[in-house]
């Protein structure tokens, strides 16, 4: 499944918050989104899940979600949102209860997504009983449960440290090999953006709009931190948004 | 090294090289565990009256002796008075306080959930809290008939106001970011307010019912003043009109462990329902 964002423009009273995005995210594949804080990548991500609508502009989604998909866009979010007082299963459960599934349907399900993420052995611990990572692979974990079309993720591996996101990565990665699916990506870390996406859009600060998009072509599993196309990609980013980051950071906040 | 640290000394003139363990200054401001310290000061306490009205600084006019207490307190639970004046308080307060408290969490959720209730009902509400119950009783005996059913209302009126409260407060601060993920997966809004927001909102409900059911056992010596025959607050009353100073602190005293059992019941509750808790 695609989506299709067409003159996207939305503000806060008076503040323009982005303008004029026109953006296709196609499907198999993950889509990047980059820009200094502030420039209203998150606000797009949330316009994509339907939970904001924008003030101009349309997002179309395009063909049809694949069978028993159970939430076509769904969400993982940057602080996990994990009920606590719900055990690891139960969390995973609860985006379930909702669909017509017989309970055996519904432990089969929770059964696997939890050995994609390596989380079978922690499937009764309490959320407070988890380190950042594994919370975030359980936030990982209910979002495959419901098969979904389209991964919206906001800053997934925002809150972790940087070992954990490394290793987080590296699951991320092999999730897609094994079955690539349609993602976009909001970070404001560019080397999770050149590591994890097909296509990465930089977007200026506020307003934002789209300032470039680079494509990396190389395929996912084989891309390592060290390899110097990389390390290029990097730096071209790096040196759009330098000057944005600088500005945006040196604004004041609206209150 | 040693050298060196004594030319890095010399080099600081007349000063002389202090070297030592590093001074601990991180200590106190920290809450820590102390059990067994008040229930030691309360048996001072004890003892001190005891002792002064024992000796005569304290006369008997102004304090009761805690012995005389403490022999009234088991003459009256020898004679089966005790059961007899604690069962219908119990029931009161059991009975009256469930209504109040149902309805509390009930129109503290609607106010939490529905914005155009919280604009109409949270003034009414703080209009309400605020009412000393008490002085109300004349009209709960015309609404509710002189026997059990306003003792009941009274009761179910003083715990409604702050359960409302402390509900509609927890709602409020439930975590956005769970509701915006109950969304998010497409659940539906009972779903959401059942599975998220109810038990987001427990912790809070809690703590409102310690309140509330302290309120309760205020109020039950309120309403046994509406010609109750037999319960604690009648008897405390009967003692204060005739000055029986002993039979007044035995039923005080017995208030006093029926709150502290309530807040323990309380404890145990939250202990159960909120093993999730950091």
């Amino acid at each position: 499944m695609e989506i299709r964002l067409d003159q996207v423009s939305h503000q806060y009273d008076e503040v323009v918050v982005l303008k004029n995005i026109c953006l296709s995210v196609p499907s198999g594949r993950i889509t990047c989104i980059v820009g200094p804080s502030g420039c209203g990548k998150s606000t797009l991500l949330r316009f994509m899940g339907g939970l904001e609508q924008p003030t101009h502009g349309t997002l179309t989604q395009l063909g049809s979600p694949p069978d028993g998909c159970l939430n076509a866009l769904t969400y993982i979010f940057q602080d996990f949102a994990l009920l606590p007082w719900r055990t690891v299963e139960g969390n995973v459960g609860l985006v379930l209860e909702d669909h017509r599934l017989s309970s055996a349907q519904r432990a089969s399900i929770i059964a696997d997504v939890l050995a994609r993420t390596n989380l079978s052995d922690f499937a009764t611990a309490l959320p407070k009983q988890l380190s950042g990572g594994m919370k975030q692979r359980v936030a990982i974990a209910r979002a495959l449960a419901v098969n979904p079309a389209v991964l919206l993720m906001d800053e997934p591996l925002s809150a972790l440290d940087s070992q954990t996101r490394e290793l987080l990565m590296d699951d991320l990665v092999s999730l897609w090999s094994r079955t690539p699916f349609t993602a976009v990506y909001v970070t404001h870390n560019l080397q999770e953006a050149v590591r994890l996406g097909h296509q990465i859009v930089v977007l200026s600060r506020r307003p934002g709009r789209i300032h470039e998009i680079v494509e990396v072509d190389q395929p996912l599993e084989t891309r390592t931190m060290t390899d110097p196309d990389l390390q290029k990609k990097h730096d071209h980013l790096w040196g759009l948004m330098r000057e944005e980051a600088r500005a945006a950071d040196a604004e004041l906040v609206h209150g | 090294m040693a050298e060196t640290g004594t030319t890095a000394a010399g080099a600081q003139g007349p000063r002389k090289a202090q070297s030592g363990p590093v001074v601990f200054r991180g200590g106190g401001f920290r809450p820590a565990d102390h059990r067994g310290i008040g229930l030691l000061v309360l048996i001072m306490l004890i003892g001190v009256v005891e002792l002064g009205t024992r000796q005569g600084w304290i006369s008997p006019l102004t304090l009761p002796r805690p012995s005389d207490v403490f022999q009234t307190l088991v003459e009256f639970t020898q004679s089966g008075q005790l059961v007899l004046n604690l069962a219908p308080s119990i029931s009161r307060l059991i009975i009256g306080s469930a209504l109040g408290i149902a309805a509390g969490i009930g129109v503290g959720l609607l106010i939490g959930l529905f914005s155009v209730i919280r604009a109409g009902l949270v003034p009414v509400v703080a209009a309400i809290f605020p009412i000393p119950k008490i002085a109300l009783l004349p009209l709960f005996v015309i609404w509710f008939g002189i026997d059990e059913g306003s003792k009941y209302a009274l009761i179910a009126f003083g715990t409604f106001t702050p359960t409302v409260v402390a509900t509609y407060g927890a709602v409020d601060n439930v975590d956005r970011t769970l509701i915006r993920m109950g969304q998010s997966f497409g659940l539906s809004w009972i779903s959401i307010v059942r599975k998220i927001v109810l038990p987001g909102a427990m912790p809070g409900i809690l703590s409102g019912l310690r309140i509330s059911l302290a309120i309760g056992i205020i109020l039950l010596v309120a309403a046994e003043m509406l010609g109750a025959e037999y319960g604690i607050g009648a008897y405390i009353l009967q003692a204060g009109a005739l000055y029986d100073l002993e039979r007044l602190f035995a039923g005080v005293l017995i208030l006093s462990v029926l709150g502290i059992l309530v807040n323990a019941g309380v404890s145990l509750v939250e202990k159960r329902l909120l093993r999730w808790r950091v």
